[in-house]
């Protein structure tokens, strides 16, 4: 739990003292020969390496107290919106675990009941978004967009369709889309918002043509609207024989309800660290598999993972079509079972329990926060909603940050800043259906008191946070006097 | 209910709160041509015990290092792991977490990455390095694409000698942007540098140390020659190799990367593993992937924070150095948990693997299984056999295990520090027993 320490430690570097060791280095009864002995000076370092000399008990001390400067689901409520930060089953890790000591290099027929295990949730994950055929290979959703990108490239150029250079992304869209669209060397398209929140029809109609390749949609977008008119758009987009790709990282708001294989997506990425309940791990692993069309199966990544007629599971390396690999051996395994674990505990039944309490707590939480702070779009959202502080800002110097500063005061992680671009001093909250009732009356309060401190006391607000190991730090001196190592 | 909290009462008071009369109004966005109208197919709602059983019954069946004795390489190693670093990384406050994008409750996760560049530094020689990229081969893949937007050439050169897995993600990469890939040949088991002596504006040469097969290249001509022809060069190493190889600083490589398994992470059959990225302050601005920096709060006090924001995406988009947003962060913070108790120590555990390997080595040859080249290596080595496929499956009937196979008639075996002598003896007898 996070601790009242002031401050963050001193670092590893400052704890050395040459001569101390940490575990011993196993030796296993061999006669010692020296490194002289065994190769030649050329292949040797000249300099010998300089790294900190600690025990063992100083290194476990040193990041026990620094896990304690941290926040993590298991401390506490976080709304991060888009990231979809749910409680993280702690049987998943204990089930996953007893797969970490396989080598990927082992012959097939050694490792078929594990095969098995990816195969079942590759079935699971096609029957949930309704799509033909999957990869577990790539790292993250961003890495999943890329790949993905790759595969409509590689179908393109293989049916000569060399004009089709450009993706159309919404100006409410994730940074990882349009960059990853540059990665696979398409041109960006920006597509406004229209003032419901959802994708602009009619602009959308003027520039789709011959070149469009990909539209890419996160459905239910950013602001946490199900993109009503999807049928309509697929049709346009596929009117002109390009693809309709899926951000999935909002798959949360519509899990067991719609299913992107049945509103005309072609390509779509999911986040397991999001939807699938694997933790985070403060930055990754992630985990961002990709479902596609039966048109698009055959650029998938290789290998592919596949049943053969007699039962037995193989990685299919004989891909003349496809873009090759992403990332070495498979994909992240051990993140992969962890959702198949979660799948497992829940089945259809509960999977579709999933994305109800999603969307009722997501709304739930903006009906009672509307006279506080509006909600940017009003009407019913899906798993999250966007609050504009515009007009605490207009009204008392306080923006989005500074209530999102405070809210860690009270114990809580802040939403999502500043994001989508499109609303200003935007919050963007996500509350996921692993909350309580209790904890959203009790997030919706601090945000009423927070106002309230806006109005009578807006200094406390602007300072905040008051109570956190540090306070504000100052990101221009970071930026400017680059300190990024000891 | 499982992981659901609300009671009944609670569904019905919340839905009345929004208005609504039911939770099927909670859809009535989604056209109803879209709306799936049954539940999913899924088996499952089962309890942790019904879990345990499902998930047992699949691992007790598999030869993992607990129950077998593995010689595997081929870019994943069975290294050992301190007890300490499952137990650090297990720690809630940092696996539960997000990206640090709220700083003053991330000092955690922040100074940790600040302490993990550092430690990537110290072992590399480098002048920075980014928080972690996916893995080994991704990381390489992104180090050209950086060559290419500090020298803006668009020449890449390839050693033959490099991780096939590697030069296929590069050309999978390759598919999204406008540059060529030209390839050095392997000779003797090593790249044969000679071509690059008539080469000109290059971006930049990828070389491996070790290499796939394991065997250490020159890579001091090696930089000397991709300079000479106006490129950066990429040195892909092995980590845990670098208590007794010749630091990448040390042959003048520009950018360093690899696959960060060897450092503390299990094998977790290929993945999560990460990969690293070092390179020179010059190029800072040009790396991709996130970095953590350090700076003063407003009273004064040291403390982390994400830096060099404007590189990435969420504030750059199409311009963004890269699209890459999570990284794998929780493998890093193993390698510096593991930096921390055994960097240290790496020199005599560099020593303990090379010693074993030539103990290994040298005693296949005399069981009359040669070296595929003579050349120097590590800790991994190809050695030449009748039929790979057989021999593999021979010694696995016997729980031994070794490869990746190259070809029909060469086998890598790879030998870590956990391998001991009575392992390697029995390795041994049973090869001799092939013959």
């Amino acid at each position: 739990m996070m601790n009242s320490r002031k401050g963050t430690l001193p670092l590893l570097k400052e704890l050395h003292k040459p001569g101390r060791r940490g575990p011993q280095v196993p030796m296993g009864g061999l006669e010692d020969r020296p490194v002289s002995e065994l190769l030649p000076k050329e292949f040797l370092r000249e300099k010998p390496l300089s790294m900190p000399e600690l025990t063992e008990v100083e290194v476990v001390r040193h990041f026990v107290n620094l896990s304690n400067l941290n926040y993590g689901v298991d401390n506490g409520f976080y709304p991060l919106g888009s990231c979809t930060m749910k409680y993280n089953p702690k049987i998943n890790e204990e089930v996953a675990a007893w797969f970490q000591d396989i080598h990927p290099a082992l012959p097939e027929n050694s490792v078929q009941p594990l095969l098995e295990l990816l195969y079942t949730l590759q079935e699971d994950l096609l029957e949930i978004t309704g799509m033909d055929a999957i990869t577990l290979q790539p790292a993250a959703g961003a890495h999943g967009e890329l790949t993905s990108l790759l595969m409509a490239k590689a179908y393109f150029k293989d049916h000569g369709l060399l004009e089709k250079d450009t993706v159309i992304i919404p100006d409410s869209a994730h940074g990882t889309n349009p960059a990853s669209a540059t990665m696979a060397g398409f041109k960006v398209v920006t597509v406004k918002s229209d003032e419901e929140g959802l994708v602009d029809l009619e602009q959308l109609r003027t520039l789709v043509n011959e070149h469009t390749a990909v539209f890419m949609l996160t459905n239910p977008n950013t602001l946490g609207k199900f993109e009503r008119n999807i049928l309509d758009i697929a049709q346009l987009i596929h009117d002109v024989g390009g693809f309709m790709y899926c951000d999935g990282a909002n798959l949360n708001g519509m899990l067991g309800w719609a299913r992107p294989g049945d509103m005309g997506f072609d390509f779509v990425h999911l986040n397991l660290h999001k939807t699938f309940s694997t933790p985070h791990g403060g930055g990754g692993p992630g985990s961002g598999p990709v479902a596609v069309k039966k048109a698009l199966e055959p650029y998938l990544p290789k290998p592919v993972l596949v049943k053969a007629e007699d039962g037995t599971y193989h990685w299919d390396f004989d891909r003349p079509r496809s873009i090759g690999k992403v990332r070495s051996y498979f994909g992240n395994i051990l993140v992969a079972l962890k959702a198949l674990a979660y799948i497992k505990s829940l089945g259809g039944a509960g999977l579709r329990e999933v994305g109800t309490m999603a969307v009722l707590n997501a709304n739930y939480m903006r009906v009672a926060m509307e006279g506080t702070l509006p909600t940017a779009y009003p009407g019913l959202c899906k798993h999250e909603y966007v609050a504009t502080a515009e007009e605490v800002k207009k009204r008392y110097g306080v923006k989005a940050q500074d209530i999102a500063k405070r809210l860690l005061d009270k114990g809580f992680h802040a939403p999502t800043m500043y994001f989508p671009l499109i609303v200003k001093e935007a919050l963007m909250i996500e509350p996921t259906e692993t909350e309580t009732k209790e904890n959203l009356d009790a997030f919706v309060e601090a945000i009423k008191e927070i106002v309230q401190e806006a109005e009578t006391n807006p200094d406390l607000v602007l300072s905040a946070p008051h109570d956190t190991p540090v306070r504000r730090l100052d990101e221009v001196k970071a930026n400017k006097e680059l300190k990024v190592r000891w | 209910m499982r992981y659901v909290p609300h009671t009944k009462e609670e569904v019905k008071i919340m839905l009345e709160a929004i208005g609504l009369k039911n939770v099927d109004e909670l859809f009535s966005d989604i056209p109803s041509e879209a709306l799936l109208k049954r539940h999913l197919h899924i088996e499952g709602g089962w309890d942790e015990e019904q879990l345990r059983t499902y998930f047992r019954q699949a691992a007790s069946g598999i030869p993992t290092v607990n129950n077998a004795v593995y010689f595997l390489g081929g870019g994943v190693y069975d290294h050992y792991v301190p007890s300490a670093v499952d137990k650090i990384i297990s720690l809630p406050e940092f696996y539960t977490a997000y990206t640090p994008y709220q700083a003053e409750i991330s000092q955690g996760t922040l100074q940790a990455m600040f302490e993990y560049q550092s430690l990537i530094c110290d072992l590399t020689g480098m002048e920075v390095a980014n928080g972690s990229l996916y893995d080994g081969a991704s990381a390489v893949a992104e180090a050209v694409l950086m060559a290419m937007r500090v020298n803006g050439k668009r020449r890449v050169v390839v050693s033959e000698c490099v991780h096939p897995d590697i030069v296929e993600v590069l050309r999978t990469y390759q598919l999204g942007h406008d540059f060529e890939i030209l390839t050095l040949p392997q000779k003797e088991g090593i790249t044969d540098l000679s071509p690059l002596e008539d080469l000109a504006d290059v971006s930049c040469l990828v070389m491996q140390n070790p290499n796939y097969y394991g065997f250490l290249e020159d890579m001091n001509t090696a930089s000397q020659l991709v300079h000479k022809a106006g490129g950066l060069f990429v040195a892909a190493v092995d980590p845990i190799s670098l208590g007794v190889l010749r630091s990448p600083a040390e042959y003048g490589a520009d950018v360093v990367v690899g696959e960060g398994q060897s450092l503390g992470n299990h094998l977790n059959y290929g993945g999560p593993h990460f990969g690293f990225f070092a390179t020179k302050m010059d190029y800072i601005r040009y790396m991709p992937g996130r970095m953590a920096g350090q700076t003063v709060d407003v009273d004064g006090r040291v403390g982390y924070v994400l830096t060099l924001q404007t590189r990435e995406q969420h504030i750059r988009r199409e311009k963004a150095t890269s699209n890459i947003t999570s990284n794998h962060w929780l493998m890093a913070l193993a390698s510096a948990v593991y930096l921390a108790l055994m960097g240290a120590s790496l020199p005599q555990l560099g020593q303990s693997i090379l010693n074993r390997s030539t103990y290994l080595a040298e005693k296949l040859v005399s069981v009359g299984y040669p070296l595929w080249k003579r050349q120097y290596f590590f800790k991994e080595f190809p050695i030449k056999v009748r039929d790979a496929e057989a021999v593999q499956q021979a010694l696995a009937d016997a729980g031994y295990y070794v490869g990746p196979v190259i070809d029909e008639h060469t086998l890598l075996v790879a030998v870590t520090e956990k391998r001991t002598k009575e392992h390697m003896d029995k390795l041994i007898e049973l090869m001799e027993g092939l013959q």
